[in-house]
């Protein structure tokens, strides 16, 4: 009897699990999602089931495919998949920070015969090859990757837009004259509907001085230039910069630009928390929301759902001189040496999920937390820096409260 | 890997047949079989795991055959999410051996993955007995870093999944092409033993693969192992065990060898030796009072990375398992002798990149921990139905927060 009775109870245990209904189970065992506000990635609402497959191609291919060198990586390279620099869709990590180096300014690029003369610094190699060294004396700066969610709205604000925002030559005296990065797009990019060109120049939005017009220009950037992967895009290894076959089709750079279009933008935390409110009002009130717009739109985008909607990166996708602290002496495409473009702030709480539980912030990840990033700002930041010195103590912490549920 | 049809298991099963016929001139009087039990639960040295397989005797021609089989189910839920309830079949893996004369023999292992997806001869080698402390093993052998490696059979085990000390860390299963000696002896009730082989070792995939991790690959992942060896020098194991019959076994054991290759066809593919190495230590032991199994193994692995290669491939790694086993009940039941049930614990941990970042000096994440409760009972001691629930915490590189997945499992293995 007894013997049958342990019998029962071990078929009983085993028959429960298989049988019932796993779902129910779920909340005592399994490990709970986490909140949806707590990670950056996930796509945006409203996409069709269609949209939705290529969204999740895509993300397979950003997230989990790792190139080797018999599927083309290198032979000199940054990192050896899209997420290496991006984890979690985050900010990336100094362990694969990559280096710019060799123009000063916008006329002479000293160094256009080394490697493809990109001026992007391949500093690993796969066995047996040596990977490029920073050549002595070349002005240089060492860059860490942004966090990639919400660019599908930041791609689709119209340059209209962006010329609001634009200050040049600081005509409302608030001493901030931000100016769009125009350069000549690639012959493979689609240009905006209503794209307002200066001559044959475009405005530029991606990357830490605006130097990428979309983001098929940035992801065919990215493949080939962060891991030696050419394109039918971009058909020259960085090596040597001669033409080779395409070692990703174009079908997998078309899901993952659309994967990047369709990252939902960050969501705040804590948003009727009285010190987040208090030190957003803060934020408005020391002119950080001058580079740091709050509120965009978009205008059309084939993407049916990032039409016509408004959101909260805390950018204007302009250049600004940040100042002499920050000017590494390199710049790229037309940017003066100490012009970055704003980047959006949204995400900026969850940075640490990313970056391993420490931040780096700035466009060098020099900076380990947000308050030393705001110390560092200067130039035409150089004001509200010193405001935000000023401030009282409960003010910085509200302040830093608000910066923090972003 | 080349894809088989289900089909082949009956293929196969006609070829082992017509191989039995053809080599042994087996009558009809011949095939009657008789059941060889080992005691798979009972205290030996690992390396005899080989030897101590229960089998179908036929006939007196000193051929045997059996083999193993697993079916499991999964369910799995990581981070809140999951794919609902699966069911798999492992592995089938057909064991043959047979004695040549009396001090030779030859043992195999063919093992069918994933429905007959993947066929892999796991192990086929001669054995040549000189002395019992001398014996010449060549072909293709399981190679003996620490004891899971060579004692992988399923129902062996209270858990449905391997220790990941021994597949993710260590490569499970690891055998190559080649040979070497081993030998025991035997004092009152100490036992030494010892193995020392030569064989085909691993190649650049370590640090060239789509895991994204310093990942010491299995042999069958390179499809001209059994022809070349990838670096043209030898990878060397060796182990040596002391077992006790009262106290236990422990183990120690290593495996090295150059993994690159410095030129192809005259061109120039690396500027160095490059070199892997592995010790692995391993022990056993009941613990007679209250009839507790414990057993574990931990290993630390040394690759040599190029420093212009990513941080992402690190260049030391190190992991352990431990497995408690306590029988709760063990009498008759229903019409089976010395049933068993069992209550098991198991821990799993793996550091894949262990150092600190260049750039910044912090620790470099990529590890796991996992626990595993389990619940077994052995009708016989060669089958097992196991329900194990396991908890897993996986970290990136860089530490973020872990990934959380629990795992219920369900499954049946059994020798036949």
């Amino acid at each position: 009897m007894k013997n049958k009775i342990l019998l029962y109870i071990f078929m009983t245990t085993t028959l429960s699990v298989i049988l019932l209904s796993c779902e129910s189970l779920n909340d005592i065992y399994a490990p709970r999602e986490p909140e949806e506000h707590d990670l950056l990635d996930g796509p945006i609402e409203g996409l069709t089931s269609a949209q939705q497959i290529q969204h999740l191609n895509g993300d397979l291919a950003f997230t989990d495919e790792v190139f080797t060198a018999a599927k083309g990586l290198g032979p000199v390279f940054v990192g050896n998949r899209c997420a290496s620099c991006h984890e979690g869709d985050g900010k990336g990590h100094p362990f694969n920070g990559f280096i710019r180096f060799g123009k000063s300014d916008s006329l002479n690029n000293p160094y256009a015969n080394f490697g493809d003369g990109r001026n992007q610094l391949q500093n690993k190699a796969i066995p047996g090859y040596a990977p490029q060294v920073l050549p002595k004396g070349a002005p240089y700066s060492l860059l860490i990757a942004p966090a990639v969610t919400g660019l599908g709205y930041l791609d689709a604000v119209s340059d209209a837009d962006i010329l609001a925002m634009a200050d040049p030559d600081d005509l409302d005296g608030d001493g901030i004259s931000g100016r769009p990065q125009y350069d000549y797009p690639p012959e493979y990019v689609t240009l905006r509907p209503n794209s307002i060109p200066k001559g044959d120049k475009y405005i530029f939005r991606f990357g830490k001085k605006a130097v990428t017009y979309d983001l098929l220009h940035q992801t065919a950037d990215a493949y080939n230039q962060d891991m030696g992967i050419v394109s039918a895009y971009q058909p020259n290894e960085p090596y040597d910069g001669l033409p080779n076959d395409p070692e990703v089709s174009d079908k997998t750079i078309g899901d993952v630009v659309f994967y990047l279009k369709t990252l939902k933008a960050p969501i705040q935390r804590n948003q009727d928390d009285p010190k987040v409110i208090a030190g957003k009002g803060i934020f408005n009130q020391i002119q950080c929301a001058a580079c740091h717009v709050p509120t965009l739109k978009t205008s059309y985008s084939p993407i049916e759902t990032l039409s016509y909607k408004e959101f909260h990166p805390y950018t204007d996708l302009l250049l600004h001189d940040m100042g002499p602290d920050l000017d590494d002496g390199y710049t790229e495409s037309y940017a003066l040496t100490s012009e970055f473009r704003t980047p959006a702030l949204w995400g900026l709480g969850l940075s640490k999920d990313s970056q391993g539980g420490e931040v780096f912030l700035m466009h060098d990840g020099r900076a380990r937390s947000i308050e030393e990033a705001i110390i560092l700002h200067g130039g035409e930041a150089e004001n509200s820096k010193n405001k935000y010195v000023n401030l009282s103590v409960l003010e910085q912490e509200q302040l830093l409260a608000f910066l923090n549920s972003l | 890997m080349q894809k088989i049809l289900p089909s082949t298991y009956l293929k196969t099963s006609f070829f082992i047949a017509a191989f039995l016929l053809i080599n042994y001139g087996l009558s009809a009087q011949d095939l009657k079989f008789k059941r060889t039990v080992s005691d798979t639960t009972s205290h030996m040295l690992s390396m005899d795991a080989n030897y101590n397989r229960p089998s179908f005797q036929i006939g007196n021609t000193g051929v045997a055959i059996g083999g193993y089989f697993e079916a499991n189910s999964i369910y799995a839920v990581e981070d809140g999410i999951t794919d609902g309830l699966s069911f798999q079949s492992p592995r089938m893996s057909l064991l043959l051996s047979g004695s040549i004369s009396k001090r030779i023999k030859f043992l195999s292992e063919i093992e069918f993955e994933e429905g007959g997806k993947e066929i892999a001869i796991e192990y086929a080698a001669i054995d040549i007995a000189f002395d019992p402390l001398v014996n010449l093993r060549a072909g293709i052998i399981v190679n003996p870093i620490g004891s899971f490696n060579q004692n992988h059979d399923g129902p062996k085990y209270e858990f449905v999944e391997r220790p990941n000390e021994a597949v993710d860390l260590l490569p499970g299963t690891f055998s190559n092409v080649g040979f070497g000696f081993y030998g025991k002896t035997y004092k009152g009730n100490w036992i030494f033993g010892y193995e020392a082989y030569l064989s085909n070792g691993f190649d650049t995939s370590i640090i060239d693969n789509e895991s994204d991790r310093t990942s010491l690959p299995e042999s069958k992942e390179n499809p001209n192992r059994f022809t070349e060896n990838f670096s043209g020098q030898p990878l060397v194991t060796t182990k040596l065990a002391i077992g006790n019959k009262k106290l236990g076994e422990v183990g120690l054991s290593y495996m090295g060898g150059q993994y690159n290759k410095l030129e192809d066809d005259g061109f120039e593919l690396d500027t160095k030796a490059r070199r892997v190495d592995v010790v692995a230590f391993d022990f056993n032991t009941v613990i007679n009072l209250t009839g507790t199994a414990i057993m574990g193994e931990a290993a630390y692995v040394w690759v040599d990375v190029p420093d212009t290669y990513t941080q992402q491939f690190g260049n030391r790694q190190w992991g352990w398992f431990m497995d408690i086993v306590q029988p709760i009940v063990k009498r008759k039941i229903l019409e089976w002798e010395d049933a068993t049930f069992n209550f098991a614990a198991r821990l799993d941990y793996v550091d894949f990149n262990e150092g600190k970042f260049t750039q910044t000096g912090g620790e470099i994440g990529d590890h796991m921990f996992a626990i595993t409760p389990a619940i077994s009972f052995r009708p016989t001691a060669q089958t097992v139905l196991r329900l194990n629930y396991r908890y897993q915490c996986q970290t990136d590189i860089l530490k973020n927060p872990s990934v959380q997945t629990a795992t219920w499992f369900f499954g049946i293995s059994s020798y036949f």
